[in-house]
């Protein structure tokens, strides 16, 4: 590809860069003890949510910043963040009629009607702004089937004993220094129970937005679902752009019961920093994990990953059950200056388990991609299966990609099987297209997502239209 | 129809074609024959607007209109085909999807009505008769572990998909066993028309067999040595190029 169209490809806007004027209710900078009591204080939450975040924080006190990723970033300063911003609300909203029009507007700007799209097309929203819940739709009617779907926050007032009884269970806040951060400080999340022999009525989705400077999001999500039950979810996120760097460090929790699938998508699209310099941005240092806790459950991750500065993240399945299953599809697009190191651990500790990876990561620009994850097969998982296949692609000739495969193998009777290929999107390739009068913008579109298919495939019809159009989004006026 | 005048193009400092001109009107079929090296492959890609090339002299048209300012995209819509030398593999990109994107994009540059997948499937199934190919043919990736023969004849579905008005057909003959080359020509022929012209780059006689040219010439030292009619081809079959390729001056 010729210098000319790699400056073009570079130059791409981002068009979520927009600030909301709202006035917000914001903790002073820096964590502590008080800042831990207060949060919790302004969320009224019980004696064992204050103890949990308390344990949490006096354990993170004794940790020190993992450093083993692939991503290069200045030492972060965990006392210049805000730990807690909320839209001011006088009143507790009971209904979407009550939310801030100024909010409603940054959704739709973003492109999540909350009213239209979303529910004609019987998708169940949770719209999270900075650290609150702001909007869940369709709270009703789900709950006619038995589906709770609420902020987590909510979860913790109205289903104390679940939220005791799982919270910390996939991922315990001893697990890593960004899981006990985001134990002691999360502000909230989508909190979702699907009680024995129920699919939910809908797919149920979570928009996540940071919009004030210099603060973090520490969202928590936790999805229990119980015998013989189905759901499918959702999350997309955005950020406004600023020059400093934003720390987004979320934890994922599903547990998946006797027959219990659990499909969960993901489309991100934080703010990438700028494309010129690589300043500011988000820092996406999530924990995501999955317990296949009940025989023949099932996780599926999916996650189209387009934004953030830095992406470290794992989505991972602990396959306890016997015959339990566990899924990761993952396209990962960096571009200018972004760095991700991403994968998925899968690990076999029920016999006749079985795992499938396929991993998809475009490096674009000066962007650095890489895969890394785990396949562990312990002792006890009788004959388990795994088949990984990692694909990258380059474009340009500042780009990198690393596959970084770990494999453990306790048990003789497992089959493994690995695959890997890089390709370069090559000047002859989009001659072709364009001598058949197909100009760059859409040549590359075409061969984007002719190399994610396997993965688009795997996500809610809709929304694998909607990642289809960010993937060529993110290239748009960018070439040809 | 197409106009080449005193072209002059090179390769990283290398001088490939110093000084080509040639004029090919609509219905005519132009054979350029040569030893290798003498850059009758470059004279394709300058005039589809292959960057790697620059033209430092000279200028071609197409109907009255300079193309040498066009991108690639640009030239094509507006009528030139080059069938590749050697065609690309494009794996992930479904074969009939391409296809439909290139009719499209036509379609569209000509003010027309783009075809939806079902409407494009009947203008498919019509030229896939055309070359001989099986309908799951339009299922694969583009060129994606195609042999040779197919990649060849990819390329003259793609033309009789797109109809072009001026296709280049680069060594579409060379690697192709008898009954290839005898289904490539085939469709060929049927694609000429009054209205359009093609320009035949090959290296051997048997093609032009196939394919009767008006006008063969012969390249050398990128420049045009000697023209004729389809007679000099059977000439330079029987005597070799040696006899019209003076020695390149210090």
């Amino acid at each position: 590809m010729s210098s000319e169209m790699i400056e073009k490809l570079t130059n791409q806007e981002y068009k979520f860069g927009f600030q909301t004027d709202i006035e917000s209710d914001v903790a002073p900078k820096g964590l502590s003890e008080d800042i831990v009591r207060l949060i919790s204080e302004r969320k009224n939450e019980p004696q064992f949510m204050l103890d949990f975040r308390l344990k949490a924080y006096r354990h993170w006190l004794k940790l020190t910043e993992p450093k083993w990723s692939k991503a290069r970033y200045p030492k972060i300063d965990f006392q210049n963040i805000h730990y807690y911003a909320a839209p001011k609300t006088k009143v507790k909203l009971d209904s979407l009629d009550q939310v801030d029009p100024e909010l409603l507007k940054t959704f739709e700007k973003l492109g999540i009607p909350l009213f239209e799209q979303k529910q004609l097309a019987g998708v169940a929203v949770d719209a999270i702004f900075d650290s609150v819940s702001v909007a869940t739709t369709y709270k009703e009617k789900l709950l006619e089937a038995g589906v709770v779907f609420c902020p987590m926050s909510e979860a913790v007032e109205k289903y104390p004993e679940i939220v005791k009884k799982y919270l910390g269970s996939v991922v315990p806040f001893t697990d890593n220094y960004y899981a006990a951060l985001n134990s002691a400080v999360f502000s909230d999340g989508s909190f979702v129970y699907i009680p024995k022999n129920t699919i939910s009525p809908m797919e149920l989705s979570s928009y996540f937005r940071i919009n004030t400077e210099e603060s973090g999001q520490f969202e928590r999500t936790l999805i229990v679902c119980e015998e013989n039950s189905y759901v499918s979810y959702l999350e997309g996120c955005t950020a406004p752009k600023f020059d400093t760097n934003q720390l987004h460090a979320a934890v994922v929790e599903l547990v998946a019961m006797d027959n219990a699938e659990i499909k969960y998508s993901t489309v991100q699209n934080w703010y990438a920093g700028d494309p010129k310099t690589g300043k500011g941005g988000i820092y996406n240092f999530v924990t995501k994990r999955g317990k296949c806790a009940g025989k023949k459950s099932k996780i599926s991750w999916t996650q189209i990953e387009t934004g953030s500065a830095i992406t470290w993240k794992y989505p991972s399945c602990l396959l306890i059950g016997e015959e339990s299953v566990g899924e990761f599809y993952s396209v990962a697009l960096t571009n200018h200056f972004q760095q991700a190191d991403t994968g998925s651990k899968m690990i076999h500790i029920g016999p006749n388990t079985v795992s499938t990876i396929i991993s998809k990561g475009i490096s674009v620009g000066e962007s650095e991609n890489t895969y890394r994850g785990l396949v562990q097969i312990n002792k006890s998982a009788k004959n388990a299966r795994n088949f990984t296949q990692c694909d990258s692609m380059l474009v340009g000739h500042k780009s990198k990609a690393n596959t970084l495969p770990y494999i453990i193998v306790k048990n003789a009777s497992a089959k493994l099987e690995h695959e890997a290929s890089t390709s370069k999107v090559s000047d002859d390739q989009l001659f072709y297209f364009r001598q058949r009068g197909i100009g760059v913008e859409d040549a590359m579109a075409a061969i984007i997502s002719g190399f994610c298919k396997s993965v688009f495939d795997k996500l809610p019809t809709e929304f694998s239209v909607e990642a289809n159009q960010l993937l060529s989004l993110k290239l748009e006026n960018s070439v040809g | 129809m197409l106009t080449i005048h005193n072209l002059h193009a090179q390769i990283d400092e290398n001088k490939i074609l110093n000084g080509i001109s040639l004029t090919v009107k609509p219905g005519e079929v132009h054979a350029i024959m040569g030893p290798n090296g003498s850059g009758k492959s470059t004279l394709a890609k300058v005039i589809s607007g292959d960057s790697h090339y620059e033209v430092t002299d000279g200028e071609v048209t197409l109907e009255g209109k300079n193309i040498l300012d066009m991108d690639p995209e640009t030239r094509a819509l507006s009528g030139i085909f080059l069938a590749f030398q050697y065609p690309v593999e494009i794996p992930g990109v479904n074969n009939a999807e391409f296809l439909r994107m290139a009719y499209n994009a036509k379609q569209k540059f000509q003010g027309k009505p783009e075809a939806d997948p079902m409407q494009f499937d009947a203008i498919l199934q019509s030229k896939l008769e055309l070359v001989e190919m099986s309908p799951d043919f339009a299922d694969r990736a583009v060129n994606f572990g195609f042999s040779g023969g197919e990649k060849k004849r990819n390329e003259i579905l793609q033309m009789a998909v797109l109809n072009p008005k001026i296709a280049i057909l680069d060594e579409t003959d060379s690697g192709l066993d008898i009954d290839a080359l005898r289904i490539v020509a085939e469709g060929v022929n049927q694609l000429r028309s009054p209205d359009n012209a093609i320009i035949l780059i090959t290296h051997y006689q048997r093609l032009l067999n196939f394919i009767q040219p008006d006008f063969v010439h012969v390249l050398a030292n990128g420049q045009i040595v000697k023209s004729g009619d389809k007679s000099l081809a059977l000439e330079l079959e029987a005597r070799g190029y040696d006899w019209l390729v003076s020695p390149v001056n210090g």
